[in-house]
């Protein structure tokens, strides 16, 4: 991959605020990069929770699955397009996160715990187990490359939805478990719509991990990430433990997509290893090739399309009259061919993604603004 | 000098990789069963040079002749069927491979199966030391068995222009003396015409009949071998001695 | 005692077939230095070829055919459409866009034949042959040893006794030297992918009766165990392809026999983990590891 393909200048993460920017901003917010991430997460926040007040409850719902997608995205573009490290294996993460949180939540109502405090408690224990899962694959990583690094996470992506079916006591096989989530609080109305209340619950720990993604690209850890992936022996020259600094990132994306898993328990109300397939490992990493390696910015495309693009091929599909059967094979079917297809064009023809492509358009209209 | 006699024209050959150059406006005209050499200090484009006449190198300007025929977007492994043979810098034996098949690989384009049969029992011949160690892997062989099977290996294509990258490096003086003697019988007895790029200016001058020095890109001067030999100013003031 | 014996001789029927997937990817990794994550799905395709014209002709030899031919057009056509176009600077695009094709091959596979199991047919019998009382080997095993066991030689022969063989081994190591020297890179390269992609089929043929059946993701696991086996070998190895596929082959049948099926996937992850980790240049490799 060119460097041009891996450029690290997120928007939220450009190098040098451009000049306008800064003018336009009050001066306090230039000179910290944590309070301009915090106040435009504030800013994204607000909007949001204005627009989920417009949405129907279908919208609210596809809107909360992006932001459960963007965790795992968000996580995902750290590690391969700031890292360099490929990984296949993060739907199985997510899984992980999954089950953690489904089998937490339950334990949980068993108990008769109930409140506000159960929903975080559940979804930090799932972020925590998938830490340790990540570590542990992240601590092999960090001594492979390329294609073998490949091989593994694949054979980790195959394995864990497997592992439901040894372990089928806890996990119960192939079925998978339902999870117990609590309806919205009270104090919200009696009437309170349930997908507002899970957009909510899903936006705002998308808006955490982007947050906290967007402050650590920034840092002197997010430089060491991007030196190891540009030239590991410059790095390790420039005295950075290369091996701890792959490691991090396995442990902080993991962690991304655990709560991604997570979040995706407590939206489907239920957890079972064919929603943790290769295919959705296949389906992320797309999702950020597409929107653009290497930002942040991209990993959001890459989650609006990973619920958009089915949701545009079935109607797609219906415009045209066809049989039941052929209907049904087009359905699922169509996205993943539209999805590869896309991923392969992509990887030739426009290594920059979706984000890559805006970055371009806005350098042409700021170029050609000044001679109008 | 007749038109019939020039094997290789080049005119104005410029070459590089983004925007700086590595060749600009080279001129060089080698007549056929001549010896050529190209002299110069590391990074004068004479490597490059040669990239570039054997299609390895896209030229962003300029024009090459070869045989009295523009060659223009004619692929690299076409050329060797035209009977240009190039032994690329650090002589390019494939290490994983044997003296054997480095041999026979250099035939392998050539229809007339009997004659390569022949021309690779010629360069045992001519190459005692390959014949014996025939099994052996490129990577076992000397610094002196590998340019004698490079050489070889150009050999068995039977070529009309040689273009030969620093045969002289890391070898002993005594082997250097033995190849330069061969390219110069090989130059009498076949009237092979070689160009050879050098940095060992004396080995280079004690076969060649024509001398190139490149500095910088660029041609600074072409005289007959003799005269860069013979004229001690003249040698001070291209090649510093 | 009896298990163990039936184990044995089903893992190495296993591994018999993995080798020559593994052989297929090794294949691919040293004419082009990239690892195929899409051969498990082109095989797949080939497969699925077969079966139409098995279905429509009622033939299993002629679908064997045409599983092996479509597997060589499978294998020219990715190369020369797909893989060719591919940045070669970094192995992250090569594995993406093998990815990108997996999805596209599944999908029209889904389209074209439904995701549900298919059945494929074996042209002998599956029963055991027993010696005494111990039941060794099928009718079917043998013919899959058979099978592998001249697709071994074939392409032994075919690298180190004939030109082409000399040819593509030569632009695999030296591709510069090699267009000097008048070889068609560019066309050993396509040859080589063909080749790979015509033996991946052959496994897959092999392979898929003796599991559920033909389905868009019957490699899937497959592929995970022949990458297992290629690193086990060292990726550059052929012969280190073989032995490895034959270990794997019947360490999985110990594992599947004694503890279950479901534990396969994460036995082979633990294999892989540990060849990764303990010999990173696998068991074989000839030349110094390079990593990729």
């Amino acid at each position: 991959m060119s460097e041009q393909t891996i450029t690290p200048a997120a928007p939220a993460a450009a190098p040098a605020p451009a000049p306008k920017r800064s003018v336009a901003l009050p001066g306090f917010l230039s000179g910290s990069t944590l309070l301009r991430h915090l106040v435009l997460a504030v800013l994204a926040g607000v909007l949001l929770f204005l627009l989920t007040q417009q949405l129907d409850p279908f919208r609210n719902f596809q809107l909360a699955t992006v932001a459960a997608y963007l965790c795992a995205t968000a996580g995902l573009t750290l590690l391969v397009g700031m890292n360099g490290q490929l990984s296949l294996g993060h739907g199985a993460l997510m899984a992980v996160g999954a089950y953690t949180v489904a089998l937490a939540q339950n334990a949980f109502a068993d108990k008769g715990i109930t409140g506000n405090q159960v929903l975080p408690l559940s979804l930090a224990l799932g972020v925590l187990v998938t830490m340790a899962a990540g570590a542990v694959i992240g601590l092999a990583a960090a001594r492979l490359r390329g294609p073998y690094l490949a091989g593994v996470t694949l054979a980790v992506a195959v394995a864990v939805p497997a592992a439901t079916v040894t372990f089928d006591e806890t996990f119960n096989s192939e079925q998978g478990l339902s999870v117990a989530v609590e309806p919205p609080p009270l104090s919200l109305g009696l009437y309170f719509p349930n997908e507002r209340w899970q957009a909510w619950v899903a936006l705002t720990g998308a808006l955490l991990t982007m947050l906290l993604l967007a402050n650590l690209v920034r840092s002197r850890v997010g430089r060491n990430l991007r030196a190891v992936r540009d030239d590991e022996v410059a790095a390790r020259l420039a005295g950075i433990h290369v091996g701890r600094t792959q490691v991090l990132a396995f442990v902080v994306s993991a962690a991304s997509a655990g709560l991604g898993g997570g979040l995706m328990a407590l939206l489907a109300q239920s957890v079972s290893p064919g929603a943790f397939s290769l295919t959705l490992s296949l389906f992320l990493l797309m999702a950020v090739v597409i929107g653009g390696l290497g930002s942040l910015s991209g990993a959001v495309w890459g989650a609006v399309l990973l619920v958009a693009l089915p949701d545009l091929t079935h109607d797609s599909a219906q415009l045209v009259s066809l049989s039941p059967a052929v209907a049904q094979r087009l359905e699922g079917n169509l996205p993943l061919a539209v999805f590869g297809l896309t991923l392969i064009v992509v990887m030739i023809a426009a290594p920059g993604g979706v984000q890559g492509l805006l970055r371009r358009i806005g350098a042409r209209v700021r170029r050609r603004a000044p001679a109008r | 000098m007749t038109a019939d006699d020039v094997i290789l024209q080049v005119k104005g050959l410029t070459a590089g990789y983004g925007a700086a150059p590595v060749l600009q406006e080279v001129d060089l005209t080698v007549r056929a069963g001549t010896i050529a050499a190209v002299l110069g200090a590391n990074g004068a484009g004479k490597t490059t040079l040669l990239r570039t006449l054997s299609g390895l190198v896209r030229p962003s300007g300029g024009e090459i002749v070869y045989g009295g025929q523009p060659l223009r977007d004619v692929p690299v492994e076409q050329l060797v069927r035209r009977g240009m043979a190039h032994v690329p810098e650090g002589r390019g034996v494939v290490a994983e491979l044997t003296v054997d098949e480095n041999l026979r690989l250099g035939g392998l384009w050539r229809r007339d199966r009997e004659d390569a049969a022949k021309a690779l029992t010629e360069v045992y011949e001519l190459f005692e030391p390959l014949a014996q160690r025939r099994r052996s892997a490129g990577h076992q062989l000397s610094g002196g068995e590998r340019q004698m099977l490079a050489l070889g290996r150009a050999l068995v294509a039977r070529p009309k222009l040689l273009l030969l990258d620093e045969p002289s490096l890391g070898l002993a003086p005594r082997v250097i003396a033995q190849i330069m003697a061969l390219l110069r019988q090989l130059r009498d007895s076949t009237g092979l015409t070689v160009l050879l790029v050098e940095q060992n200016v004396r080995s280079a001058l004690s076969v060649a009949d024509e001398a190139v020095v490149m500095s910088l890109g660029r041609i600074v001067t072409a005289t007959s071998a003799d005269r860069l030999r013979d004229d001690e100013e003249l040698r001070h003031a291209y090649l510093g001695f | 005692m009896d298990r163990f014996v039936f184990l044995t001789f089903d893992g190495l029927s296993k591994g018999a077939v993995l080798a020559a997937f593994a052989l297929a990817l090794v294949l691919i990794w040293r004419a082009a230095r990239i690892v195929n994550f899409a051969q498990g799905a082109m095989a797949v395709a080939a497969a699925y070829a077969g079966y139409s014209v098995t279905s429509a002709t009622g033939s299993y030899w002629l679908g064997f055919a045409a599983a092996l031919v479509g597997g060589l057009l499978i294998g020219v056509v990715v190369e020369r459409a797909v893989m060719r176009f591919v940045d070669h600077s970094s192995p992250l695009s090569e594995v993406i866009v093998a990815l990108g094709l997996v999805l596209v091959v599944q999908a029209v596979l889904g389209m074209v034949y439904g995701n549900e199991f298919l059945p494929a047919g074996t042209p002998f019998s599956r029963n055991a042959l027993s010696v005494g009382d111990v039941p060794l080997l099928s009718r079917y095993d043998l013919f899959v040893f058979g099978a592998v066991l001249l697709v071994l030689l074939g392409l032994a022969l075919l690298f180190t006794r004939t030109s082409v063989g000399l040819r593509m081994r030569a632009s695999a190591f030296a591709p510069e030297v090699s267009r000097l020297l008048g070889v068609n890179v560019g066309g050993m390269l396509t040859l080589g992918w063909a080749l790979a992609s015509a033996v991946g089929a052959l496994a897959a043929l092999l392979v898929i009766p003796t599991e559920l059946g033909l389905h868009p993701h019957a490699m899937d696991l497959v592929f995970v165990s022949a990458f297992t086996a290629a690193v086990v070998g060292g990726l550059d190895s052929p012969p280190g392809a073989v032995v490895g596929g034959l270990t794997v082959g019947l360490i999985l049948s110990y594992v599947s026999g004694y503890l279950g099926s479901d534990v396969t996937p994460m036995a082979v992850l633990v294999l892989l983990l540990a060849v990764l980790l303990v010999r990173p240049g696998g068991l074989f490799s000839s030349t110094v590891a390079r990593q990729a």
